[in-house]
């Protein structure tokens, strides 16, 4: 085993200690020092298990994956928070899942629909109200193409039958309705939410879209949100290779689209973890191959536009390298920008999905270095993907809780964090540059040609903002220009 | 080097590269014919599309309101070293945090005991008891403050054996103030929560603390998400020279300095204190409808005189000056009078461009009896009143203080409407200005109807939550908002004409 590793597992086991028996048995099988090798066997961390009650976790719920993430950005569908009010006001617009339409009328993505439960819909059961409610919204929005009923909490636990209700009124309306079983406590984390999610993308509208043709170029785009137009950025360089778009998922997606993906040569997933069940599943049933690709940085994006081009044909292949020859100054300018600035600068990161590993590139790219990674609901899968991409010793973890952040935090004295609005005000306050990469800080996009220089600009101002120059400890005498922190 | 220009959202997408793809996606999109998404709008804009929008009576549509248990911990942070504690599920106390992290723009640390399936099914008490245990030895609080989300609602945990069993298995030290509030979100709001935490909170600390009295005052502020509110009150009891006590204080919770260090309980009321407010001369609530249970308690059980006096506007902040001063027997000082009548100046001066506009309003029942107060005094016209959470109570007290001003003959309040129905309303009966939180900007952008932003949550403005709103120089901050908005509307809707004035 190395130093770097040891180093790290002591500093890991020095944390630990400030938790009772029981948490700190359990959190030290989600810390690890990091072994790319695969070989050290304590180098492996725990994942997708329950949090300890507690301990702060940063985690969010079944509904937060279910409605939150999958399928609140489906625009043409009237997405329903069945429950009470708190849930659906809360994740009101924040995740910036950018669609056009015209909102309220032929789309719904920034509406908050809820069914605001009262005590009487937990004595009684909320069918009834359910059903009344679906109808009323018909009347309101004629051109929805479908709706979603995301259940929360009391829906479970009061054994209402929102299946029913929506069977019901999907034979009356003659469009989808979806019943989601996303209630907040089921599973361990958002991580289920995605999951039944995606089982009812399957169960309700995948294979049931209208597409007039099919072309041997056709691929369908899965797992990108649309987050500041992310999966815009990502089309148009798959439509500059000559590929075909029929669906993205499921940022600025229509129902028409949930419909269709299966029909496409190849599924480009992004979000593995939020919608690799339902790539699987075209697999299987239709044939659909899928393959995983990284749009972060221009790195990974040569990689990628090659890796997809394999493929096609050669008319795509030279499309690919023709692209990569007429982007790639335009990369290496933002890279000469900005490379001089940040280079040598040190990263934590602690976010979900797949940016705990897609983003290392792009801070590679810039000079940085990513020194500690973790995700808020990932599984074995996503760390086994995560290992190799980061140094020997580098910090691995799970589930983080505050009190391990700041921990981390002290002792590696990182350059920036990348982590979540939770996170971001304590980082703050600490006066370490912080950047919000759940939802860009709201910027972006940070995917494709486009997003690179964006994600450059703002890893720039984050590091080099002169306002952490400013902060100084009370008491503390201070030279001018130090930071604090740091 | 010449620094290349960096294009982000804002700009990129209007590309013309951008917007072909956009016209060329709609082929997989099945959308509707454009001529019929126009036809539905102007129909959503109609009396007929407001009458069915107003019978709808199941759902909600934009509503302004949150949950009881954001309410809770919210209150509970405004205590010293008080860590919130929340029995439930973890997804909602995310949420709480994140929503008034946005808000604020601060940190906020609470704790979820992570209920999931199996706590469904076989109660919760193993969830609390590590719960405690944990957040005790990692966070060290002085006080663990709980309420509660649906799930330990509708299973009906029972919190009191649970923390009882925590201490006889000495999880938690014996002594160490553990309040428990029942804050289910299928009942009320987050002005609820906030009420039932606060009595919860006090019930148990001021336990035993009878004593001598301490010639203080309390003040409940409520749930009042103004920062600057919070420093302003302190400010102004300190001229008149009254002894207060601020229950629950969040102003440093929730703007506190940056000094490079992350402190988890930044400030709050101090526990003594908040111990000691039983023995207060009296306690004033400045939002009725957010303290009805906390005040009755400190009526009946510390038998102490209670008022409520919201001081947002002049006649409001006058009566509030005026109660104090008989209470604590200490005059009004000229400095106040001073500070009036700057306020008033203000309102002079700015009167020609808010007398006689019309104004829609969307928000918590407090803060728009306030508001309402307040334009009226200004020559303002209340017209759309719409609060989500605001109760028959509510409605009547606003249409008692409509009814005493000329100004509010065209004033209709909506209890339990939302802001679609609010949409219906700026339509079929156009006013001059909206007030409302940031989701209101929706209803700006559909209707033209220019958005002061005043209430809660502010997520697309910063630091407005800084500037009080309260008091007279609470006033002055408000006749800058609204008559400043008035002006920018101006010169945007005369910039071609020859009205475009430089003075006004």
């Amino acid at each position: 085993m190395s130093t770097a590793i040891k180093d790290t597992q002591k500093m890991i086991e020095e944390i630990l200690d400030a938790y009772p028996e029981k948490a700190k048995k359990d959190r030290a099988k989600h810390l690890a020092a990091n072994d790319p090798s695969g070989q050290c066997s304590t180098c492996q961390v725990k994942s997708n298990i329950k949090s300890r009650p507690g301990v702060m976790t940063v985690r969010g719920c079944a509904y937060a994956g279910a409605k939150g993430v999958v399928w609140g950005p489906v625009k043409d569908q009237i997405t329903i928070s069945h429950g009470p009010i708190g849930c659906g006001q809360y994740s009101w617009w924040a995740r910036r899942n950018y669609y056009n339409g015209q909102t309220g009328i032929d789309t719904f993505g920034t509406m908050q629909i809820t069914t605001d439960f009262q005590e009487k819909d937990i004595v009684y059961g909320g069918d009834k109200g359910l059903d009344a409610a679906l109808h009323e919204l018909k009347e309101l929005f004629p051109l929805a193409k479908g709706m979603g009923i995301l259940s929360e909490c009391p829906v479970g636990l009061i054994g209402d039958d929102i299946e029913s209700v929506a069977k019901k009124v999907q034979k009356e309306f003659k469009m989808p309705i979806v019943p989601v079983r996303c209630e907040g406590f089921r599973g361990v984390s958002q991580s289920l939410g995605h999951h039944i999610a995606n089982d009812t993308i399957r169960d309700h509208v995948l294979g049931k879209g209208r597409l007039e043709k099919t072309t041997p170029y056709d691929v369908a785009l899965i797992g990108d949100y649309n987050i500041g137009g992310d999966a815009w950025a990502s089309r148009k360089m798959l439509e500059e290779m000559g590929l075909r778009v029929i669906a993205q998922w499921t940022g600025d997606a229509s129902v028409n689209e949930m419909g269709i993906a299966h029909k496409s040569k190849l599924n480009l997933i992004h979000c593995y973890r939020s919608m690799n069940y339902i790539c699987r599943h075209m697999e299987e049933q239709y044939g659909t191959p899928w393959t995983e690709f990284n749009f972060f940085c221009p790195t990974k994006i040569y990689e990628s536009l090659r890796k997809i081009a394999s493929y096609f044909d050669d008319t795509i292949k030279e499309n690919a390298e023709k692209m990569i020859e007429k982007y790639r100054p335009v990369m290496d300018e933002v890279i000469a920008q900005f490379r001089p600035k940040l280079e040598g600068k040190k990263v934590m990161l602690y976010v979900g999905g797949l940016r705990p590993r897609h983003t290392i590139g792009a801070y590679e790219d810039l000079g940085m270095e990513v020194i500690a990674s973790g995700y808020e609901f990932g599984h074995s899968d996503d760390y086994k993907r995560t290992y190799p991409v980061m140094k020997e010793g580098a910090v691995i973890m799970d589930d983080a809780t505050l009190y391990e952040l700041e921990e981390f935090t002290r002792r590696l004295k990182p350059d920036m964090v990348g982590s979540g609005i939770k996170e971001k005000y304590s980082y703050h306050k600490l006066g370490v540059p912080f950047r919000q990469m759940h939802s860009w800080d709201y910027s972006g996009p940070y995917h494709g040609f486009d997003g690179f220089p964006v994600f450059a600009r703002d890893m720039d101002m984050t590091v080099n903002s002169p306002t952490w120059k400013l902060i100084r400890k009370r008491g503390v005498p201070q030279k001018p220009g130090d930071a604090i922190g740091r | 080097m010449k620094l290349m220009k960096i294009r982000d959202h804002n700009e990129l997408f209007l590309d013309r590269e951008y917007q072909e793809q956009f016209a060329k996606k709609k082929e997989f999109e099945d959308s509707w014919p454009p001529e019929r998404v126009k036809e539905v709008a102007e129909w959503t804009k109609t009396e007929e599309y407001k009458e069915k929008n107003f019978a709808r009576k199941n759902i909600k549509i934009n509503p302004a309101k949150a949950c009881q248990p954001l309410g809770a911990i919210f209150c509970a942070s405004g205590f010293a070293d008080t860590m919130p504690f929340v029995q439930g599920a973890q997804g909602c106390v995310a949420y709480f945090r994140s929503h008034l992290n946005r808000h604020f723009k601060e940190p906020l640390a609470a704790i979820s005991t992570s209920m999931t399936e199996d706590a469904a099914v076989f109660g919760g008490l193993n969830n609390m008891l590590e719960g405690l245990e944990n957040a005790y030895s990692l966070y060290k609080p002085k006080m663990l403050a709980v309420s509660t989300t649906c799930i330990a609602e509708v299973i009906g945990d029972d919190l009191n054996a649970y923390v009882k069993t925590a201490r006889e298995k000495g999880l938690i030290p014996p002594d160490l103030p553990v309040p428990q509030a029942h804050t289910p979100s299928f009942v009320g709001s987050q002005i609820n929560g906030y009420d039932n935490e606060l009595k919860s909170i006090l019930t148990t600390i001021t336990a035993g603390r009878k004593k001598e009295p301490n010639g203080k005052i309390n003040i409940i502020p409520g749930f009042d998400t103004y920062t600057g509110n919070y420093r302003e009150m302190k400010r102004l009891l300190d001229i008149m020279d009254v002894r207060h006590t601020i229950l629950a204080d969040v102003s440093d919770t929730f703007d506190s300095p940056n000094t490079g260090e992350y402190k988890l309980y930044p400030g709050g009321t101090p526990l003594e204190d908040a111990a000691d407010s039983i023995n207060a001369a009296a306690t004033i609530s400045l939002q009725r409808h957010s303290t009805f249970k906390t005040l009755d308690y400190i009526e009946k059980e510390w038998n102490q005189k209670t008022a409520v006096l919201p001081p947002i506007g002049i006649r409001n902040t006058d009566i509030f000056f005026d109660e104090i001063s008989k209470i604590s027997g200490k005059p009004i000082p000229g400095e106040l009078e001073d500070e009036r009548g700057r306020a008033v100046d203000a309102m002079v001066d700015s009167h020609p461009y808010v007398h006689g506009k019309r104004f829609a309003l969307i928000g918590d029942p407090d803060l728009l009896l306030g508001l309402v107060s307040f334009l009226m005094e200004m020559g303002g016209i209340p017209v759309h009143i719409v609060s989500t959470n605001g109760d028959k109570k509510f409605e009547e007290e606003m249409n008692a203080i409509l009814s005493e001003n000329t100004f509010g003959a065209e004033g209709k309040v909506y209890i339990n409407r939302d802001m679609w129905h609010l949409r219906s309303l700026l339509f079929t009966d156009p006013v001059d200005l909206l007030i409302g939180n940031s989701y209101a900007k929706f209803l700006w952008r559909d209707t033209g109807t220019p958005l002061i932003r005043i209430g809660f949550p502010l997520f697309d403005r910063h630091h407005l939550h800084r500037y009080p709103i309260i008091g007279y120089q609470g006033v002055l901050n408000l006749v800058t908002q609204v008559v400043n908005t008035v002006l920018d509307e101006l010169d945007r809707k005369t910039m071609n004409t020859t009205s475009f004035d430089v003075i006004r």
